[in-house]
């Protein structure tokens, strides 16, 4: 059941990114960084917590969820460091996320050739 | 007799004849409908070589070998070369021609580059500059990405009033003499600026450029759209193509019965998901050097009149919020010398 409503989750976001693209003039760059930022709003106001508690993976692997990573991580360094938190809270939060992309990246920029855009 | 007539046209006065012509493609020109007029097709979009930009360069040496034997010419006999493409610094077309020795004027005009080229090669034969030259452009879907946007492997999504850049390469040599046709007329854009930020909307950009420099032509050389067998401008798009047909409307010109576009005519836009058109300097250049100077070889028409629009904008320039300015440059190709 949890894979259904990861399902529903995950594709209702990407369906709004795509009516997005095809409705807006809003350029992919601005999409993407507008989910982290809805992320950071979302999770500020106590909307996506519960979300993810619904949704899981489909909510959490989203860019809102990158969103919500951050302002999670933002809000426990603060209650643990005081102000330093502001800055080293999201980066620590989103560490594995990031180190994951760029290793994954390199592997696959090693093995593999990079390919042409079929259709 | 006056060869410059008006306020942008030069009338040719021993129109030089075209001697050859060739076209290259890569894999989605060869699903299109003009598939069966280029010269020679690849299914690799490396064209064997280890970077995309590599390719370009190869498919630019290749367009141009395939030219001058089709010409019966040694690279020698040309006295120059007119080449531009999009990539930072034209490298597509300097390092294509880093071996040839051929005389070279690197030029830039976007996608309006082929009729650039073609505009400065006929002037210089006309001239006496010249007794054989040049024009040739290219441009290369995975170059144009990496140089505009975002290189492909990255993943992004395009929007619907996106184009396809064409990855094909366009050759045209221009000489003296010969059976034809031949460049009677050249009409030299200026830059149109409409006011548009959007690169994701070139058409719509280039379109009031080509809608100036063809009215211009029209007004000075007396001519209106029926004088012509075919108007085809560069690569303005489903959307492009509308605007340019509303303003001429607007001027009481109907140019709706011969105009077409080479963004729509290269590709299958419904079966090649195409959105919007193709785009790019190889589209005008690929589409005119297979399909359209073919055509006029076989009377299909026997009055063209081409004109590639460019958008002359970069990826730094729109990041600083600037709109995109647009260029046009029409030839007027005719299987006829008779000058009006």
């Amino acid at each position: 059941m949890e894979y259904a409503r990861a399902f529903l989750c995950g594709g209702a976001l990407c369906a709004i990114g795509q009516l997005l693209i095809d409705k807006t003039g809003l350029t992919p760059a601005r999409i993407l960084t507008g989910y982290v930022v809805a992320g950071v709003f979302l999770t500020a106001v106590g909307v996506y917590g519960p979300l993810v508690d619904w949704g899981g993976a489909g909510a959490t692997v989203p860019l809102l969820g990158f969103g919500y990573a951050l302002a999670n991580g933002v809000r426990t360094a603060v209650s643990e460091k005081g102000w330093l938190g502001v800055l080293t809270g999201g980066l620590s939060a989103t560490a594995g996320g990031i180190a994951a992309a760029a290793c994954f990246a390199l592997l696959t920029a090693l093995l593999f050739r990079a390919g042409d855009k079929r259709l | 007799m006056e060869k410059r007539i008006g306020t942008s046209t030069t009338r040719l006065a021993h129109p030089p004849a075209v001697l050859s012509f060739a076209a290259v493609g890569g894999h989605m020109e060869g699903k299109g409908p003009l598939r069966d007029f280029f010269d020679e097709l690849s299914e690799d979009n490396l064209w064997g070589q280890k970077t995309w930009e590599q390719g370009e360069s190869e498919m630019q040496r290749r367009v141009l070998r395939k030219a001058l034997e089709k010409a019966g010419l040694q690279p020698a006999e040309l006295d120059c070369v007119f080449a531009g493409d999009l990539l930072n610094q034209c490298i597509g077309s300097s390092f294509s021609l880093r071996d040839s020795g051929i005389p070279f004027f690197g030029i830039y005009g976007a996608c309006s580059t082929m009729g650039e080229g073609l505009s400065l090669a006929a002037m210089l034969v006309d001239g006496g500059y010249a007794n054989r030259a040049a024009a040739m452009t290219s441009s290369h879907f995975c170059t144009a990405e990496r140089q505009y946007r975002m290189p492909v492997p990255y993943g992004s999504q395009r929007t619907p009033t996106a184009q396809w850049t064409a990855t094909a390469a366009g050759c045209c040599i221009l000489g003296k003499e010969g059976d034809g046709p031949y460049i009677t007329h050249v009409t030299t854009g200026k830059i149109v600026d409409q006011g548009i930020t959007d690169p994701n909307n070139m058409g719509a950009a280039m379109a009031a450029a080509a809608y100036d420099t063809l009215a211009a032509l029209f007004r000075d050389t007396g001519t209106g759209p029926s004088d012509y067998d075919l108007i085809v401008t560069g690569d303005l798009g489903r959307l492009g193509h509308d605007i340019v047909c509303e303003l001429f409307a607007r001027d009481g010109i109907d140019v709706t019965g011969n105009h077409d576009d080479c963004g729509l005519l290269l590709f299958d836009r419904k079966q090649q998901d195409m959105h919007c058109g193709g785009s790019g300097c190889g589209c005008s250049a690929g589409v005119l050097n297979g399909y359209l100077l073919r055509g006029m070889r076989e009377k299909r028409w026997n009055r063209l009149l081409f004109a590639p629009t460019g958008a002359l904008l970069s990826p730094t320039s729109s990041l600083q919020g600037e709109s995109i300015p647009g260029i046009c440059h029409a030839v007027v190709i005719s299987n006829t010398r008779e000058v009006k």
